[in-house]
This record gives C-alpha cells, structure tokens and sequence, in this order.
C-alpha cells in the first residue's frame, strides 16, 4: 500500500493527535536525557528517542483496559499508553509519587490502573508474561487484547521462542511487536542471527508476520489496527515486525558510535518519526501557526512533569519493607 | 493431626486439594506438561481433566521457560494460576521468570500487581534418578525476597497447604517430595487449610530438638524411636513452611531441649539447615547446652550408583550415630 493512499484513510484529527503524541515522548526522552547528564536521577536510562512512532502507532488503537508489556526502553510505552508523564517522570526521580512509588525505577514501572504492566529489566521476559495476560483475557472472554513490545535483541532469546509459540497454539489475542532497530546493546543483528527477517519467523509458528516502516506513525497505525481488530475477533496473534532505529546510545552513558557509523546514525535521521508525521500534517494543508501552537503546548506538558515530578517527596526511608508480598 | 478421615496417598491429596479449589475458585488455570489426560507424571492431577477440561488443565510440549512465565503473567492479569514443572530440576529453565518477575512484582510494582501464581514441583532423590532429577533447592528458593515455600511432608499437610497456596495473593512454591507420591496417610473428609508459618510438633521430647523438612522428617521420626529405646528423647519439629517460618515453635523447643539438630537433604553450605542453626545461636545462646548440628546431604551431585546415593543422603542410621555423639558431647548443664 503506498503512503499517499494510507494517508487519506486517516483524518487529519487523528494525525494531529499522533503528531503531538509522538513529540511527546521525544522531547519528554531529550528532557530524560538532560536530567541524567546532570546528574539529577539515579539508576540507568534507556531512551526511545527515534523510537517514538512505533509506541504511539500500535497504542493508539488500545482501550484503558487492554494491556501492555514493554521493555527496558519503555518510557515511551508508558506515556503511549495513557501514563501521565509526571508519573513516569517521578518514577525515574525514585519519587513517592511514581508509578511504583519509587521502587521500580526505569526498568520496573508499572501502571495497572493505565493497563500498563510495566517495563522490564530482563530482555525476552515479559513475551511469555504478555502471552499468559492473553490467555487470561481469553478465558475471562473479554475483548481484551494485550500487546508485548520487544527488541531485536529479544528474539534470539529461548523466551521468544517458547512464548510465541504458546501464543500461536492457543490463538491467543496478543500482539507481539518487534522494535528491530537492528542493535541488541552493540551487537548488530546481522552478527548475532542469519534470519533479520523477524516477521519472517512467524511462519515458523503458522502465525501471520508483517513488516511495516516503524519512522512512519501512520504505517504502524495501519499495522497495528488490523492486528488488534484480529486479536479482538478472535482471530489469534500477530507478529509485527516494526524498523526503526535509538538515534542515542544503548543507554545514557553509551555514545553508540563503537559499533555504528556516524553516517549510519545520519542517514537513520534523515527517517525521523517527529518531522515525517510533521511533513503529512503540512501536506494535509496544517498551517506552521497550528504546528507551532501544538509544539508548545507538548513543551509545556514535559514541564509541568517536571516540575511535579521534581517537587514530589521521596519515600520515607521506614517504607523499606512494605509491599515484598 | 485429625484422627479422623480416610487413608489416602500424598499424590491424591494434591488431586484433592486442586478439586476443591478449583471448583471454589472458577478462575483457576493449571499449566504443565503432561498434566490433561494423562493425569501427570506422578499421578498428580489424576482425573482432573474429566472434570475441568482444556480450558483449565493447559497441557504443553516441553517448555517450562514459555510455560512458567505465561502463568505469571496470566496470574498477573487477574487469573489464579499453578504452573507444574513437574520435577523441580526443571524450573531451573524458568528460573528468571520466578525469580524475577513472579518474586519481585508485588514490590516492583508498589503492591499494584500481585502474581497469584503456584510453582509446584517435586524435589529429591528418587529410585537413583542420578544428578539432573534429584535436586533439593529450596534453599534458593527461600533466599528470594516474594517468594513463599512450602515442603509438604504428609499427604495431610500436602492438602492443607496446597489449598492455602491456592488463596495466597501471592507467588508460592510448592514443592512436594518425589519419593513422597505413594506415602499414605490420614486425611479428614471434612476441609481444612493449614495457616503457612504453623510448624507441626511431629513428636514430643525433652532432650533435644530434631528439625527436618519434606522426606527427611519420616526418617527423624524413626530415629527419635530408635533414640527413645536407648532413653534418648527427641522432639520432632517440621516447619512445613520455611518462607514463612514459624520461629516461636522451633526456638521454644531449643530453650527447652538445649540441644539442636538439623536433618536436610539439601547440602549444608549456605543451607535452610545453616539458617536453623543461625537461629539458635541469635536466639537460644544461653540454652544451648552443645554446639547445633547440621545432618545433611554431601555437597556432591546425586550420584547413580545406589551405594554412592545412600552414602550422600542422611539414614537414620547416620541420624542416630549422631545423636548419640552429640548427646555425649554436651558439657554444659543448665
């Protein structure tokens, strides 16, 4: 399907409302970037940044109530699922007002109350934890579906491979979504496997695979939206294999230049989720004025974020043992 | 222990206590290999499939990692789950998931999620099954903050802890005794659940305390009868679970006794048994008429040979021999 006949299937609303979400996460992960560069928050970061159309191109089509399983680079999966950029902000301070209260971190948030069911420190975990939440929605007959983000990295893993395939057998509504941007940590995916056609493996589970332009917000949308109305009616999963590139390092820290080019990371550039899904809403007759507006309106979201997520208190110390059962 | 009821095996008081909770609780799914028809290896979900069906008696190939993680996240979801992995040396392969997502979700997660989730699986040497079927790490299992553990020693107690498992918010392993299946004994008609922390006083005595845990507690039961005839008097004491455990009940013992053994079939380094023995010193130091002892396994892997895996085991031979030693052993008087 070319570009042009997608964009007329999706109003220029819709688009306006991915324009702004996408530069959401981006300017929220840059603002992320900075706050650790100084020094300001713990831990370790990995940041989504060129990432961004993937999460809000499958998101978009989720109720409150379907799930999502994400990654250690989920913040974006996180604000694409409706979590409040505050919280997640406060989270990565370790401030009680955090999605975990503090306890989680980056890699350890979740937000049930939003149906999302967390990011993940161990690469490869949570394909067989979205696969079970699936068959729970299956048996309780909802029209529930849950999406699991992941890597290239992850689906090397024996995880991968035995949760896809419970997930095939038992036609469960789940949508496995690869975010193949061809770097697990340093190690490039045409090193670490023979087969860099992710979608390709679904056939090796009898279950549908499909590659999609993951810089194009719409191109995912269009993806996704099949796959979930799939899953919905019961048609089984979907293996979506999503290209993208992380413009930044593997996390903050990681120049991620030892193992790219710097024309590498240009060229990748030149495919950029914020200014792509810019140029359709200019083609669709949008006015600068407009796209000015909203750009402002996004950097006084992360601000806000920021100045809730800064001012909120840190745990009380005798906290410690609370919540281990 | 109920004097009344019927006599059944350690195997169908699992079966039993699945029933009834599965028929209480109509959300629970349970997620294992060779569990459906065939009823399990160990006859452990025997007849079960006639009445829950596929539905909620998930056969699947071999894939304890997919198997183990997709009853996490399915307990994680809202749906009750007991993944069975049969023999615990196969959880090995899930142990990420149990460990790090089962384990630490609660907390991860600021007490938002909870994963009701059973581990169930069966430990120990059995009929010379040699190294890859015969491990006892529970240890581990009880060093995991989240974690509950549970080590059923009778059929009784197998049911009553199963079902409490079965209403736990939150992950718990429980991990029977392979060589246990067949053992017989009595079991009320009437339903009861067994509290977890709740040791059993397997038997009374005053001279000195044995702890032993799953199969090890049948054989400090023979030992205490052999030590009786030599006028040697042993209380019995099985914490039935170790994560949590009854403290106050093994520590009054101890006080009382003055005197500690450990019967373990896991090895003693860095062990459950070591952890006893910790516990005796922090809180008994002034009782303890002799220093506490660990009977336990050979740190080696469980050989083939039968003659090399009695060697490695406890017996209540080495059980008595050592009791004896000890007993002569103790300066101190009271």
């Amino acid at each position: 399907m070319s570009e042009r006949v997608i964009a007329e299937q999706i109003s220029q609303e819709l688009l306006f409302a991915y324009y702004k979400k996408v530069l959401e996460l981006r300017l929220f992960e840059l603002k992320v970037q900075e706050l650790y560069r100084n020094g300001r928050l713990p831990g370790f970061v990995h940041l989504y940044v060129g990432e961004e159309a993937v999460a809000v191109g499958v998101c978009a089509h989720l109720e409150i109530s379907d799930l999502v399983f994400s990654t250690h680079r989920g913040h974006g999966h996180a604000l694409a699922k409706g979590v409040p950029a505050g919280i997640v902000l406060a989270e990565l301070w370790g401030k009680v007002t955090g999605s975990s209260g503090g306890r989680g971190g980056s890699m350890h948030m979740y937000a049930p109350e939003y149906g999302f069911m967390g990011t993940n420190g161990i690469v490869g975990a949570p394909i067989p934890l979205a696969t079970g939440a699936a068959l729970s929605a299956q048996l309780k007959k909802k029209s529930q579906v849950v999406v699991c983000f992941f890597g290239d990295g992850a689906v090397n893993s024996g995880s991968f491979h035995e949760a896809v395939n419970l997930g095939a057998v038992w036609n469960l509504p789940v949508i496995y979504v690869c975010e193949n941007n061809l770097y697990a940590t340093e190690m490039a995916f045409q090193r670490a496997t023979r087969n860099t056609s992710v979608a390709s493996r679904a056939a090796a589970y009898g279950m549908l695979g499909v590659a999609v332009d993951g810089q194009d917000v719409v191109a995912v949308h269009e993806a996704a939206q099949a796959a979930i109305q799939r899953a919905r009616h019961d048609g089984g999963p979907t293996l979506i294999e999503c290209k993208t590139y992380r413009y930044v390092g593997h996390h903050e820290g990681d120049p991620g230049t030892d193992y790219r080019t710097r024309e590498e990371v240009q060229q990748w550039k030149q495919k950029d989720p914020v200014k792509i899904a810019r140029q359709r809403l200019r083609d669709a007759g949008m006015d600068e004025a407009t796209l000015q507006a909203a750009d402002q309106e996004v950097e006084q979201q992360i601000d806000k974020a920021v100045e809730f997520a800064e001012s909120s208190p840190e745990p009380s110390a005798d906290s410690v043992n609370e919540h281990v059962f | 222990m109920s004097e009344q009821g019927r006599v059944i095996t350690y195997a169908d008081a699992g079966v039993e206590a699945l029933r009834e909770e599965m028929r209480r609780d109509g959300s629970i799914v349970y997620i294992g290999q060779g569990i459906g028809p065939r009823g399990g290896n160990f006859r452990q979900t025997r007849g079960l499939w006639k009445e829950f069906g596929e539905d909620r008696l998930r056969d699947t190939g071999i894939c304890e990692l997919g198997a183990t993680g997709a009853a996490i996240g399915a307990a994680m979801a809202g749906t009750r789950t007991v993944v069975d992995e049969v023999f615990l040396d196969f959880a090995l392969e899930a142990i990420t998931q149990i460990v790090q997502q089962a384990a630490n979700i609660s907390y991860m997660s600021n007490g938002k999620i909870k994963a009701p989730v059973v581990i169930r699986g069966a430990m120990g040497a059995v009929r010379n099954a040699g190294a890859h079927h015969s491990h006892t790490f529970y240890n581990w299992f009880a060093n995991t903050p989240g974690l509950k553990v549970v080590l059923p020693s009778t059929p009784y107690d197998l049911k009553g802890l199963f079902k409490t498992a079965l209403r736990d918010p939150g992950p718990v392993a429980v991990i029977e005794h392979k060589s246990l299946y067949n053992a017989k004994g009595v079991v009320p008609e009437e339903e009861y659940l067994i509290p977890f922390g709740e040791a059993r006083i397997v038997r009374e005595g005053k001279d000195l305390t044995i702890v032993a845990m799953s199969r090890m507690v049948s054989l400090a039961e023979k030992a205490a009868g052999v030590l009786a005839e030599q006028d040697i008097s042993a209380e019995v004491i099985d914490p039935r679970s170790i994560m949590p455990l009854d403290r106050q009940t093994i520590t009054d013992s101890i006080k009382k006794t003055g005197r500690l053994v450990v019967i373990d079939e896991s090895p003693s380094y860095c062990s459950f048994a070591g952890e006893l023995l910790a516990i005796a010193v922090e809180n008994c130091f002034n009782e303890l008429r002799v220093t506490p002892k660990r009977i336990c396994s050979l740190a080696v892997p469980n050989p083939f040979s039968p003659v090399l895996e009695n060697q490695m085991i406890p017996t209540v031979e080495r059980i008595v021999r050592e009791v004896q030693d000890m007993m002569k052993d103790s300066r101190r008087e009271r």
